[in-house]
């Protein structure tokens, strides 16, 4: 979000989920869409059946990648400098669009001074990609007329993260594929309310809609409209909080519907940061992992069990509707409303779009939107006035900054690769089957996709002397856990991945514990590891 | 875009170039039957059930794949059409069970609701019946070969909406059959469950195994809403009977028309599950004990209250949920900012 709010103005997905139909080449940098967003891959699958390009950059062979006309296998963590490099060969050969560059941008000239040294031969070195493929993929993405990328996790859970995107965002500002039908920079977000969370201020340095907490006029807005004073200071990300945990200074935590145990990187860290907590309110639908540590729990309610809003990844905002009681008595909202009320500050709401309301009143891109409009199909913010037909393309014509900011970046390597001790490189992310936390305490789900299955290459499995049904040991720096394998080629050797979902092997325990140093994220998708088979 | 004048029982109307006729009629507010349509998938006519008679033309013509030329005029109900219909329900029921009354899909079969507005019973033609046997060997899906009418709906849903091609048509005449290759099962085959073909099925061949004897569908109330997984935000029709998610199912959603994956449409059921958490819970002396809501609040404010006053502001932290709804998140802003005095509020998802 940082990447794409610093070079655009706004950190969203620029066209709608719709537009895919119309792009001509669809560019898939670091997204296994059709696992990770099956209904959204189900569209790409459709556009290259009638006839749209398909590029695909992943380190490992996904669905997507075995329907391409160019898959760019490269290592994991080397998204920069394959970036850097496709667009020197673009400038190279001219194919970058000038007009675009010229009107509607700024701090070209410094990007184009970085990109002096990623020539193809370098880029490739870096990369693992081979120099034609880079060549061939640059042409098609720079000459194709409606060009869209689309990006997940792959690109943003890196210590490079933030410039990751940003330099997706570079390579879609000198090609003009941005502000039409077709475009665009589009990350999918993960969870069902990303976009949502982020928009409604659950965020250190800004309330709703983005308005930064240290900018004066905006502190005034919202201490008039709570009647409370606030605090101008930015406050801490969740890595920082544990930090802080660690070190004495952070006493008392409410965690609502999150699993950092389980979901977040280094999960020893955190178990230890949890433990040294005064007070810990943990509001969750079942006892997690990250509820154990608490000294008290709150029953949550579910999506079912409440009124309200998502915000989907195309930034429509849709109604969530309550279908039966809250199992345990109280929605979400109703039980944090109630220790605010209780801890003087009245929060005494009907319904859920009194809330939505107030939110919409302080908040300028919802400023449009309410519950009656939304009724059936939900609206893209921006939407300023009621009136207002809502924004699924943004940046048409101008950029909400105003000129779109070339980032001049190179390339940074993962902050920890393998080595002589820790030979394996360790990527994870999700499956079809599995949602962060729920699907766990789905007994169908649950029947099928039971276990983690860490995916290593024949290769390595063949070193190792594993077999199918074998079991093995990973340890990194920070931890160990045990887990049965899947041999595959969809992966490269020296490379195993696995998902984050299953408490039997939390790959948590084992991943990194750098982080993206603007973002916060974690580094999930690199770290390394040494696998041993188990003896059974 | 050209628009194309037609004649519809004596209506007219101009509708754009490339409309079927089955398609004009639905704008004029004719509805004409059909088992194998379906506006998200390809038209095959393969029912033969969407029949009308046009002028000019020898034969009865398929409305769904029959497009609008100018001036054509069409009758949608002459006796002859109705007499094709009857035979063509006629001919299915000859190898359909007769169980409706036990059958999942009473209700909103449209095999069944096509026969009784045509008044056609079973034993016009009496000869060979499929005796499968019922598949229910995966979580998700009970096939039930039985009552196939072959419309293809499953087969042109995982083909054109999911992308898949698990199922086709195996073996031929009498004995075709919709089935993955190899006729093996669901399990044994390459299909992800997303459950397309259960949602286009227009019989009880394909039915959702989490709603059997859940209740008919009258029954059910049916609240239309966002899917809780991922990003993408499908809309999905929860039915509800008793105060009790019972099933989820495909709707006309903005952003994915019917098209669902397997944790929509199957992997909803953890929010009956028997291990969610009913009441507040405070730990004393290191073990969980149950306590009222009322007990609960009280002690967290007044524990919170300490805190803010003893430490500072800086001394707490909140986190929200990237899977809660806009209005609790933001609560929860408005909490840790308004009520705790700290910017100190984080999700997991900020990139």
């Amino acid at each position: 979000m940082a990447g794409l709010a610093t070079t655009f103005g706004s950190g969203a997905m620029t066209n709608p989920i719709a537009d895919i139909d119309q792009a001509e080449l669809l560019l898939l940098i670091g997204t296994n869409t059709t696992e990770a967003h099956p209904v959204i891959g189900y569209r790409m699958l459709k556009a290259r059946r009638q006839g749209a390009r398909l590029i695909v950059v992943d380190p490992r062979r996904t669905e997507l990648a075995d329907l391409a006309d160019y898959w760019l296998q490269l290592k994991p963590g080397t998204d920069i400098a394959l970036l850097n490099g496709l667009m020197q060969i673009i400038l190279k050969e001219g194919l970058e669009d000038r007009a675009f560059i010229e009107e509607r941008c700024e701090n070209f000239e410094e990007l184009r001074d970085t990109l002096e040294s990623y020539t193809p031969e370098r880029v490739s070195e870096i990369t693992g990609v081979p120099v034609e493929l880079l060549f061939s993929a640059a042409r098609l993405y720079a000459t194709t007329d409606r060009a869209a990328l689309y990006y997940t996790l792959g690109i943003t859970e890196h210590v490079s993260g933030t410039m990751n995107v940003m330099s997706c965002a570079n390579l879609a500002m000198l090609t003009g594929h941005l502000g039409r039908p077709g475009t665009g920079v589009n990350p999918i977000r993960g969870q069902n309310n990303v976009q949502g969370a982020c928009d409604m201020g659950a965020l250190p340095n800004v309330y709703p809609g983005y308005q930064n907490v240290n900018v004066p006029e905006i502190q005034a807005k919202f201490e008039q409209a709570w009647g409370v004073p606030l605090s101008g200071e930015i406050g801490l990300k969740i890595p920082e909080m544990f930090d802080a945990a660690h070190r004495g200074e952070l006493k008392a935590m409410y965690i609502l519907g999150e699993n950092p145990v389980l979901s977040d990187p280094n999960t020893n860290h955190i178990r230890a940061g949890l433990e040294k907590l005064e007070f810990l309110v943990v509001q969750e639908l079942f006892l997690t992992e990250t509820a154990q540590y608490a000294d008290v729990v709150l029953p949550g309610g579910s999506f079912a069990e409440c009124d309200g809003t998502f915000t989907n990844t195309e930034r429509r905002v849709q109604r969530v509707r309550k279908a039966v009681e809250p199992l345990a008595g109280l929605a979400d909202w109703e039980t944090v409303a109630e220790i605010m009320t209780r801890m003087g500050m009245p929060a005494r709401y009907r319904d859920a779009s009194e809330i939505f309301d107030e939110m919409a009143a302080l908040t300028p891109s919802y400023a449009g939107i309410s519950y009656p409009r939304i009724e059936r199909d939900g609206l893209h913010w921006p939407c300023p006035t009621p009136d207002h037909p809502g924004t699924p393309i943004l940046h048409v014509g101008k950029f909400s900054r105003g000129k779109g900011r070339f980032q001049a970046i190179d390339h940074v390597p993962p902050g920890e690769l393998p080595d002589e001790a820790y030979p394996f490189l360790l990527s994870t992310g999700r499956v079809r089957e599995h949602y962060n936390v729920t699907t766990a305490y789905s007994p169908g789900i649950m029947a099928l996709w039971g276990e983690e299955h860490a995916w290593i290459n024949p290769e390595d499995a063949h070193a190792l002397g594993l077999e199918a049904d074998s079991r093995v040991r990973v340890t990194s720096r920070r931890g160990e856990i045990e887990t049965a394998i899947e041999i595959t080629d969809r992966v490269p050797p020296g490379m195993v991945w696995m998902s984050f979902h299953h408490a039997g092997s939390p790959s948590n325990a084992l991943t990194s514990h750098l982080v993206d140093p603007v973002s916060g994220t974690g580094e999930y998708k690199v770290c390394a590891i040494k696998v041993e088979k188990l003896i059974s | 875009m050209d628009l194309i004048p037609v004649t519809i029982d004596g209506q007219r109307i101009e509708v754009p170039e490339g409309t079927s006729v089955l398609e004009a009629a639905e704008l004029i507010g004719i509805d004409i039957p059909r088992l194998c349509h379906d506006p998200v998938l390809g038209a095959v006519g393969t029912c033969r059930l969407c029949v009308v008679e046009i002028d000019g033309m020898r034969n009865l013509r398929a409305s769904c794949t029959t497009k609008v030329t100018p001036e054509m005029v069409v009758r949608t109900g002459t006796p002859r059409v109705q007499e094709s219909r009857r035979t063509v329900l006629e001919l299915l029921l000859s190898d359909h069970p007769a169980d409706c009354l036990t059958c999942e899909k009473m209700g909103s079969c449209k095999l069944a609701e096509y026969a009784y507005a045509y008044g056609v019973r079973k034993g016009a033609f009496a000869g060979a019946e499929h005796h499968y046997e019922l598949d229910d060997s995966n979580p998700f899906i009970v096939r039930d070969m039985n009552k196939c009418i072959l419309c293809g709906k499953c087969v042109r849903a995982c083909q054109e909406v999911t992308g898949k091609n698990v199922l086709g048509f195996a073996f031929k005449g009498f004995d075709t059959k919709a089935t993955p290759f190899g006729d093996t099962s669901y399990l044994e085959s390459d299909c992800i469950f997303c459950g397309n073909c259960v949602a286009v099925c227009p019989t009880g061949a394909l039915t959702e195994k989490g709603m059997q004897g859940q209740g008919r569908t009258w029954e059910m109330e049916k609240v239309r809403t966002t899917c809780s997984f991922c990003g993408v935000g499908c809309t999905v029709d929860l039915n509800v009977k008793d105060g009790r998610v019972v099933g989820v199912t495909s709707t006309d959603g903005t952003v994915n028309d019917r098209a669902m994956c397997v944790k929509g449409r199957f992997g909803w059921d953890y929010i009956n599950s028997p291990k969610r958490l009913t009441k507040p819970l405070i730990k004393r002396d290191g073990r969980f004990e149950e306590a009222s809501w009322d007990e609960a609040l009280y002690f967290v404010a007044s524990r919170l209250g300490e805190i803010r006053q003893r430490y500072g502001s800086q001394a707490f932290g909140a986190l929200s949920s990237a899977r809660t709804t806009n209005e609790t998140n933001y609560l929860v802003q408005k909490f840790a900012r308004g009520v705790m005095g700290t910017n100190s509020v984080d999700h997991c998802a900020r990139t």
